[in-house]
């Protein structure tokens, strides 16, 4: 599924956006309107954000939108129900989810189950390669992704091991720190590191942390094959619902998604 | 003694539960950290400054007066209380601010509860000319101001962590974020056993010098070891560097006291090893307070040095092995402590040390003269004068 997302996006000649959203921010009935919205306006994958109360690689438009999803009682059951509602009418979508609620749920079968909403794979920022070898294998048994994590701390023979052990695609850390967009990151270096994990892989190379505007799109340039958007995002709807929230959403991402054509469609 | 195995595991307790931006980082520390261990310079210069500037050994002392009344046995004083700036969190930032210095980093980043560890850190930095950034919850700055003022008349910079619960948990969290920003140039300085592989390790092997001062000073005095020793377990770190001078006597009794708050049957408690289950927090895999979906609980506790969901990789392992066993006492318990101790030995303990102190007289109960009761006084009271 994923792979497939990412060689349409490739054939045209366009970086994949994949659009973050916290689910049950600030309840699942805005989160099915802002998947639907996101679908419509082309949107190739969608990370869903599984809500945690200790969320330490995110920063704090992201907590906090995770505070409020757990305020409407969003958890992991509830995000898997709404993958599952949604799957007919959207891209594939990756659940980014701390490890704590995968291991308190099962992780076979969480598995199972994320296999049976439709869910194309998972992202768990807490559990990077050294720790991965469990759930890795639970979730390809079920057929699902696992994409793992590079920063720009981690060393060049780590990341070839990195880039070997994710499937899906390769996440690759923009800077520094945690999600949000507080700073923008450095694009020379960032430019040398995608180059640099080119050599190492074929798999689809998607940036994030701290992207918020079509100009930070435009600076990936032809580097990278998808650009993740979160905390620009979330804060384009806060304190916004339902139709109101999907409204400002499709105004939000329109030039996003024009800037991730490499040539002018 | 044991080390836990290559992946930073205590049995089926510990690992690195962190992003892969910190993972660098973590190798880098744990590559520095055994360089130093095995450098009989840096324990050298580590022993220095514990004896001339944080005043060790610190000595035992036997009480008189407290549980008499209900028993014969000897019950010993391990006095943390009389470290430099109060409390055995010292013995561990001072170890840690000499590997960052080895290292070459140039600022120190600590979280705290009590704020025993953010002093601790402080001085060490003064001490170092190190930078010191601390991040404490809201509501711990409130309930502990007075080392809030001490870490400021030390030239740290206090950030005050208003997110979550607004204790010990976020402050964690928000060390952990600032520390994915600044890898390059900062240490973060852990402030118990608990944290991602090798931090549990780390933070046990500088507080061990507890445990073997102890052994050899019981030995000393009293020409036999302790039948049982105690600690209050916040994270663990004084509870661990206690019980590890004492691990491979197999008779000696490990008890760890937990902060039972207002009664663990209900949830208004910090009592992760006895009430808690399995999961991982703040880099390791351990016990946790949690609900069914894996989010970790509010908790609660008087003292705010235990006021804390998670617990040390190796207490789990202790506790599902038998090594040690793990009970609570409740902040009345801990306040009646607190007040008959004082009156009793003239020693206002820490609310945290109360715990022990606490579950000291229950046990006292049932040993005599044959046994020796050790507990590890962790630190001095004074932070908590007006609170109970
Ligand atoms: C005096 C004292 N004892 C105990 C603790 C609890 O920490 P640990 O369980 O790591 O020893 C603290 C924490 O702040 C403390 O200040």
């Amino acid at each position: 599924m994923l792979e497939d997302a990412f060689e349409r996006a490739r054939g045209e000649k366009r970086m994949a956006f994949i659009p973050y959203v916290m689910a049950g921010d600030p309840d699942l009935e805005t989160t099915e309107a802002i998947l639907l919205a996101l679908s419509d306006a082309g949107a190739d994958v969608i990370e869903l954000g599984v809500p945690y109360s200790d969320p330490l690689a995110d920063g704090p438009t992201i907590a906090a939108a995770g505070q409020r999803a757990l305020r409407s009682a969003t958890h992991l059951r509830e995000v898997l129900a709404l993958a599952s509602r949604c799957r007919e009418r959207c891209p594939p979508i990756v659940l980014f989810t701390y490890y704590n609620p995968v291991y308190q749920f099962g992780v076979e079968r969480f598995a199972r189950e994320a296999a049976a909403a439709g869910v194309a794979g998972a992202i768990v920022p807490d559990v990077a390669l050294d720790e991965s070898a469990e759930l890795r294998a639970a979730l390809q048994a079920q057929g699902l992704t696992m994409p793992l994590l590079v920063a720009p701390s981690t060393p060049h023979p780590r990341a070839a091991r990195i880039v070997d052990a994710a499937t899906g695609f390769v996440y690759v850390v923009s800077r520094l720190g945690v999600t949000g967009t507080g700073n923008a990151p450095d694009f020379a270096p960032l430019r040398r590191q995608l180059a640099s994990l080119r050599e190492l892989t074929d798999k689809p190379l998607a940036v994030g942390f701290g992207l918020s505007s079509p100009q930070d799109v435009r600076n990936l340039g032809m580097l990278a094959d998808g650009v993740v958007v979160g905390s620009a995002l979330i804060d384009a709807y806060a304190g916004a619902r339902a139709q109101e929230a999907a409204t400002r959403v499709r105004q939000f991402v329109a030039p996003l998604i024009a800037a991730c054509f490499l040539v002018s469609p | 003694m044991s080390a836990p195995d290559t992946r930073g595991y205590f049995g089926d307790f510990g690992g690195r539960y962190v992003p892969e931006v910190l993972i660098a980082a973590l190798d880098e520390l744990e590559r520095a950290m055994m360089a130093a261990f095995a450098d009989p310079a840096f324990w050298a210069e580590y022993h220095e400054v514990l004896r001339d500037f944080v005043g060790r050994p610190s000595p035992i002392y036997r009480c008189e007066r407290y549980a008499a009344d209900v028993s014969s046995v000897p019950l010993v004083m391990k006095r943390e209380d009389t470290n430099h700036t109060g409390a055995h969190k010292i013995n561990n930032t001072v170890g840690q601010a000499l590997l960052a210095r080895r290292m070459g980093k140039r600022r120190l980043l600590a979280e705290t509860g009590a704020g025993q560890h953010g002093v601790a850190t402080a001085t060490v930095g003064a001490k170092l000319g190190l930078p010191v950034d601390v991040y404490m919850g809201v509501r711990d700055i409130e309930r502990q101001a007075l080392n809030v003022d001490v870490m400021r008349l030390l030239g740290a910079q206090v950030h005050a962590v208003a997110s979550g619960t607004q204790t010990l948990k976020d402050a964690t969290n928000e060390a952990f974020r600032v520390w994915a920003q600044r890898v390059e140039d900062t240490f973060y300085v852990i402030g118990s056993v608990v944290g991602a592989h090798p931090y549990p390790f780390m933070v046990r092997e500088f507080q061990k010098v507890i445990g073997i001062e102890a052994r050899r000073q019981t030995l000393e005095r009293y020409g036999r070891l302790p039948s049982d020793v105690i600690a209050c377990v916040g994270g663990g770190s004084n509870a661990m560097g206690i019980f590890s001078g004492f691990v491979d006597d197999r008779d000696v009794k490990f008890w760890g006291v937990e902060a039972g708050g207002k009664g663990v049957d209900g949830d208004e408690h910090a009592a992760s090893l006895r009430a808690g289950s399995i999961g991982v927090l703040h880099g390791s895999r351990s016990y946790l307070l949690q609900s069914a979906e894996g989010q970790v609980r509010e908790t609660h506790s008087i003292s705010a040095g235990l006021d804390y969901p998670g617990v040390g990789p190796e207490h789990a392992f202790f506790k599902e092995s038998g090594r040690a066993t793990y009970v609570d006492i409740t902040d009345a318990q801990a306040v009646e402590a607190f007040h008959a101790f004082a009156r009793c030995e003239g020693i206002l303990p820490a609310l945290e040390s109360a715990h022990a102190i606490g579950f000291a007289r229950e046990l006292a109960a049932q040993r005599g003269a044959d046994d020796l009761i050790l507990v590890n006084l962790s630190g001095r009271g004074d932070k908590d004068i007006g609170r109970c």
